[in-house]
């Protein structure tokens, strides 16, 4: 299809700090409680109860803002965002509004693939807000009592909104995929969809060329997509929905409300959601209990300092220290911090990252994909990679038999050192194979002549028998002696 | 007259030397009182309700601690009563509201730790405007305060049954919180003493807030010597109130008595203007006289936006009220309308619109669970709490933020500006609490806004974060009490008790009682 | 600004209250009063005023991200006007 549009999309995520304890109160913010069983006269919302701020999480959300390239404001204030609903005890979130704690940072994003062109991302602003609770209701919506359960009230959330800087479902999960790697490298989060510690909302609309210019159409935001596939999925069944209601409707932006649909994920559509039309009158102000924050340019250079190395930092590195491709680069750092510390251990005491790159980007990736399991629990750990590595550097291990003893490694946890032993490999002494390739070459002289006349791949015959009277050779040296001597034979007549 | 009643009319300091000498026991005092308010509560109303056993269980603990020479808090034994807004841990506060008439906190305020820390007596929950919003206590959903001194007579408010109960002798201290006048109006037509601290003086935690950037707990009490005792039992800093003051509490029970040389006082101009009651204003100028004759200098001093101040009062107090009252909303806690017959109620308007094929009414018709919130609270909530909702909504919703409560917080910082600046010249700005003396039960029910202005005088204490001090001054020729307020820069509560006990000195409107 | 009858209504929504017929009548008399009280407000000069949101000026109070024991569930619930032990109860939320 000719691109009769394109398309424009703004994330707003919400990602659950790594605190202990509740943005407000002392409850536990563990996952997966009894109903009701970490809760306060704070999170309750009971009368009387006052909140006052988790440094932490203040602390973790200054951290985000700065790896965001967010300007950091010297004054913040909390605001009552105030709506009716039963999981938020006190009819008002605590929430930002006006003066967030940060705002104007970008996120760089490319695809190693080169399905788009590297971009920064411009993020609007990250500021920090309470959770509301959980709402459990009857699988048939409107027969029975709905539940409420208040233990996720009060859990710190940053809520980081970006421009509409996005224009592809592809560059949307690539803008989540390095976000989600950038907030977990810095730890401030362990951006876990399922437990609901990352949450995506979509802000999308088509600017569509017509004889008249330029159009926008009506903005639609995108709710309850529970994985990064489902965002995908749902902006790429959202825009040509748009693009067909605009065909219908011929519908421009201001022209119809804002309109906000909730994606299906098993039926793959986008399904509008009843909306009231106060809804939207937040009736914001200033919390009186809450204080400002004021924060100094030397706090700031603090978070900065804490950062450390950052993952597009690491991967300029990995191209620069290591001589790794952009590419391999990319595939290594966006596995994420552990990863990206197996593949620096096995590059450095091996002291050959080429190597290291193609095993830990081959080998190593491909077990964690299968078995779905950590870098840390791998049976082959960085040292005894490297220790392999060099081994088959040293001529320890002929090459072709490093993948058996790599399966062996990872199977028993042993050294390579070890598995050489048990594989019952041995270097094979220069003299016997020189000598073993005289015996071959001399009960092949079709081999050696059609050497002599330039076919030199025809040693390769050789190769397998030699293997079979020697499984320790190494064929490469074997070939090279085996050429030499055909031709010093050659030469020699 | 009985023992008893010298007793109990005698000062708290006075009760609480005695019982550290070991010539009184908690159970009598606590005792005497119990009888005072059996004889004269039926009466005057100030209590909703009465913890007598638990009162009588705790002074006999104290009685017996002191006997074995235990170690006891600072007000141990004194009975203090407690305006029903303060959270007792798995007691009842009900904030005079059907909203919470069933309404138990799983823990202590602040406020009420520490009286129990220092093994005060807590006799009785006082009555209130609902969830303090008023000035005659008229406004509780569940009874009636009178005047001791004219039972046809309102208290004042919101802490109207703080106020009456010490007035009336049926508790030594009192605790009361003050909003925009809400323990000093009450002080002042009730003949006693009534203390509103520097904002985050005293935590607010656990108080039930009505607005929360002018809210205050403060003491009631016959003399400032005993407010100055109570006042340092529950002050000081803690860090569940973010806005409390991390600043070390004076002795102020210990430096109360220690008169203030050369004190500079301040006339407020714009409080002589009119509307204020002839023998009010006389009052207040015989008591600057006094003060006068004790060395004081007199000055006159302009506040020129205080004219503005219950206009900026009336829009941030119901802006943050309806915000702090939104969570009463029958889902967690509270009153909960009856459901069943709030769904036959909806059912019966969805069919009638459904019969008069109104489409628009139908669209508009309310869900169930919004239906269920409004019957909540407009049962839970009485008229004036309502109305004050109303209006803060209303001033914060989409369009109007700007023109009122951004507006009312700046006018704000320019009457706190003008307490600055007047506080380089004096060191106490005296005058009147209330224009008029105690006004008749039901005289303004139905004139908001005429109730409203009756918080001339004080708000704008609380607007600026200031502490203020009511006292009795004199008498009106009807024989009701008229209150002087002296006003004092941010943490100079001492200050305004050197300064009020210095007036007590020189004479004698606090020694008066009234006919009950 | 004078106060509507019918802004009295879309307020009486925003803040999840009901009024009768005659409620909303006296209601609205008593707020157009008042609000043209505190209209005065617009004739004070204010350019230049920061905003004071707070009676004092205390910035930055935080305190250390540690769990404390939350309250028992039945404590939690117990003022709950209809639980079933384990969570709040309300009508159905969606329908």
């Amino acid at each position: 299809m000719s691109q009769l549009y394109t398309t424009v999309i703004g994330l707003e995520v919400h990602v659950q700090l790594a605190t202990k304890s509740k943005l407000f109160c002392r409850c536990s913010t563990q996952f997966g409680a009894e109903p009701n069983t970490q809760t306060c006269s704070v999170c309750l919302g009971l009368p009387g109860s006052l909140p006052v701020m988790n440094r932490t999480a203040f602390d973790l959300s200054l951290k985000t803002a700065v790896a965001l390239n967010c300007v950091i404001p010297k004054f913040t204030k909390w605001d009552r965002k105030q709506y009716y609903y039963p999981d938020l005890p006190k009819a008002y979130q605590i929430s930002q509004y006006d003066l967030p704690m940060s705002s104007a940072g970008w996120l760089e994003i490319s695809d190693e693939k080169g399905s788009f062109e590297p971009k920064r991302v411009r993020i609007t602003r990250a500021h920090l807000e309470e959770d509301a609770g959980k709402s459990i209701h009857d699988e048939a919506a409107g027969k029975a009592d709905s539940e409420i359960d208040l233990n996720r009230t009060g859990t710190p959330l940053l809520e980081i909104v970006s421009e509409p800087d996005l224009s592809s479902s592809a560059e949307a999960k690539a803008y989540l995929q390095e976000l989600k790697l950038l907030l977990t490298h810095i730890g401030v989060s362990d951006c876990n969809m399922q437990e609901g510690s990352l949450r995506v909302d979509a802000n999308i609309n088509l600017h569509i060329d017509t004889p008249e210019g330029k159009i926008a159409t009506p903005i639609v935001e995108i709710k309850n997509m529970n994985s990064f596939r489902a965002v995908e999925r749902a902006l790429d069944y959202e825009a040509p929905r748009q693009f067909r209601v605009w065909q219908e409707t011929g519908q421009k932006i201001g022209e119809a409300p804002k309109q906000t649909r909730g994606w299906d994920d098993s039926a793959g559509v986008t399904r509008g959601q009843r909306s009231k039309e106060e809804s939207s009158d937040y009736r914001y102000f200033p919390d009186p209990d809450l204080v400002p924050v004021l924060v100094t340019d030397d706090q700031v250079a603090e978070a900065r300092k804490s950062l450390g190395e950052l993952p597009a930092d690491l991967r300029n590195r990995f191209v620069q220290e290591y001589g790794l491709s952009a590419y391999d680069a990319s595939v290594i750092v966006n596995q994420g911090q552990g990863v990206t510390n197996y593949f620096e251990q096995v590059a450095r005491e091996s002291g050959d990252a080429k190597s290291a790159c193609k095993w830990v980007t081959q080998d190593i990736l491909r077990l964690l994909k299968d078995g779905e399991q950590e870098i840390n629990a791998i049976g082959v750990s960085a040292a005894n990679l490297a220790g392999m590595i060099s081994a088959v550097n040293d001529g320890k291990l002929p090459k072709p038999r490093a993948k058996e003893a790599f399966e062996l490694m990872l199977s028993t946890g042993s050294t390579a050192q070890q598995a050489i032993q048990e594989l019952g490999i041995e270097q094979v002494d220069e003299s016997a194979l020189v000598e073993l390739c005289r015996e071959l070459l001399d009960k092949n002289p079709r081999v050696v002549a059609d050497v002599q006349s330039g076919k030199v791949q025809a040693i390769g015959a050789l190769i397998g028998q030699a293997k079979k009277l020697n499984p320790n050779v190494d064929p490469g040296r074997f070939r090279e002696i085996c050429l030499e001597l055909a031709m010093e034979s050659s030469s020699s007549e | 007259m009985s023992s008893h009643s010298s007793l109990i009319e005698s000062s708290a300091t006075a009760q609480l030397e005695l019982l550290m000498r070991g010539d009184l026991f908690s159970v009598e005092l606590t005792q005497a009182y119990l009888d005072s308010i059996a004889s004269r509560d039926a009466n005057v109303g100030a209590f909703l309700r009465v913890e007598k056993d638990r009162a009588l269980a705790q002074a006999a603990s104290v009685d017996k601690r002191r006997q074995s020479n235990k170690p006891l808090g600072k007000l141990a034994g004194l009975p203090v009563a407690v305006k029903d807004v303060l959270c007792d841990q798995d007691t009842i506060t009900t904030c005079a509201s059907r909203m919470l008439e069933n309404f138990r906190a799983p823990y202590d305020s602040t406020v009420v730790a520490k009286l129990k820390a220092a093994d005060a007596i807590l006799i009785g929950r006082t009555n209130m405007d609902e969830f303090a919003m008023g000035g005659s206590t008229e406004n509780s959903a569940f009874q009636i305060t009178r005047n001791p001194w004219d039972l046809e007579r309102a208290p004042g408010g919101s802490s109207g049954g703080a106020a009456a109960c010490v007035a009336a002798d049926m508790a030594p201290l009192s605790i009361g919180t003050d909003t925009g006048g809400s323990i000093r109006q009450p002080a002042g037509l009730c003949g006693v003493v009534g203390l509103k601290p520097t904002y985050g003086r005293v935590s607010r935690f656990g108080l039930v807030a009505f607005a929360s950037s002018l809210d205050q707990v403060g003491p009631l009490a016959r003399t400032s010597q005993d407010a100055a005792l109570l006042l340092e039992t529950i002050a000081g800093h803690d860090l569940r109130d973010a806005t409390s003051l991390d600043r070390p509490v004076p002795a102020y029970s210990q430096s109360v008595a220690e008169p203030l040389a050369g004190v500079r006082i301040g006339l407020v101009r714009e409080h002589f203007a009119e509307g204020l009651d002839s023998e009010v204003a006389s009052a207040v100028r015989d008591a600057v006289a006094v003060y006068e004759s004790l060395g004081a200098t007199v000055k006159e001093i302009s506040l020129p936006h205080s004219k503005h101040a219950v206009a900026t009062y009336y829009v941030i107090a119901p802006c943050e009220a309806s915000s702090n009252l939104a969570r009463y909303d029958g889902v967690h806690y509270g009153h909960r309308t009856d459901e069943a017959e709030m769904l036959e109620e909806l059912a019966a308007e969805r069919k009638a619109l459904e019969a008069a094929k109104d489409e628009v009414g139908l669209s508009r018709l309310d869900s169930s669970l919004v239906r269920m919130y409004r019957k909540s609270r407009s049962e839970g909530f009485g008229a004036e709490v309502k109305r004050r909702i109303m209006l803060g909504t209303y001033a914060l919703s989409a369009g109007y933020y700007d023109a009122y409560y951004l507006k009312a917080l700046k006018v704000r910082r320019l009457i706190r500006q003008d307490f600055d600046e007047a506080f380089r010249e004096v060191d106490l700005i005296a005058g009147p609490v209330t224009a008029q003396t105690a006004f008749k039960i039901g005289e303004m029910v139905d004139d908001p806004l005429s109730m409203y202005l009756v918080d001339l005088y004080t708000v704008s204490a609380n607007l600026a974060g200031i502490p203020g001090i009511s006292l009795p001054c004199g008498f009106d020729k009807s024989g009701l009490p008229i209150g002087l307020q002296l006003l004092a820069p941010p943490l100079e509560e001492e200050r305004l008790l050197r300064g009020a006990h210095m007036y007590e000195q020189a004479t004698d409107w606090h020694q008066r009682r009234p006919e009950i | 600004m004078a106060i509507t009858r019918s802004d009295v209504e879309k307020v009486s929504l925003l803040a999840r209250l009901q009024f009768s017929d005659s409620e909303l009548d006296r209601l609205t008399g008593e707020l157009a009063q008042i609000v043209e009280y505190v209209d005065h407000l617009s004739e004070v000069p204010t350019e230049g005023i920061e905003p004071m949101a707070h009676a004092v000026e205390v910035h930055n109070v935080f305190v250390s991200d540690e769990v404390m024991p939350s309250l028992p569930r039945d404590k939690a619930l117990a003022n709950a006007p209809r639980h079933n032990d384990r969570a709040f109860l309300v009508p159905p939320v969606l329908g």
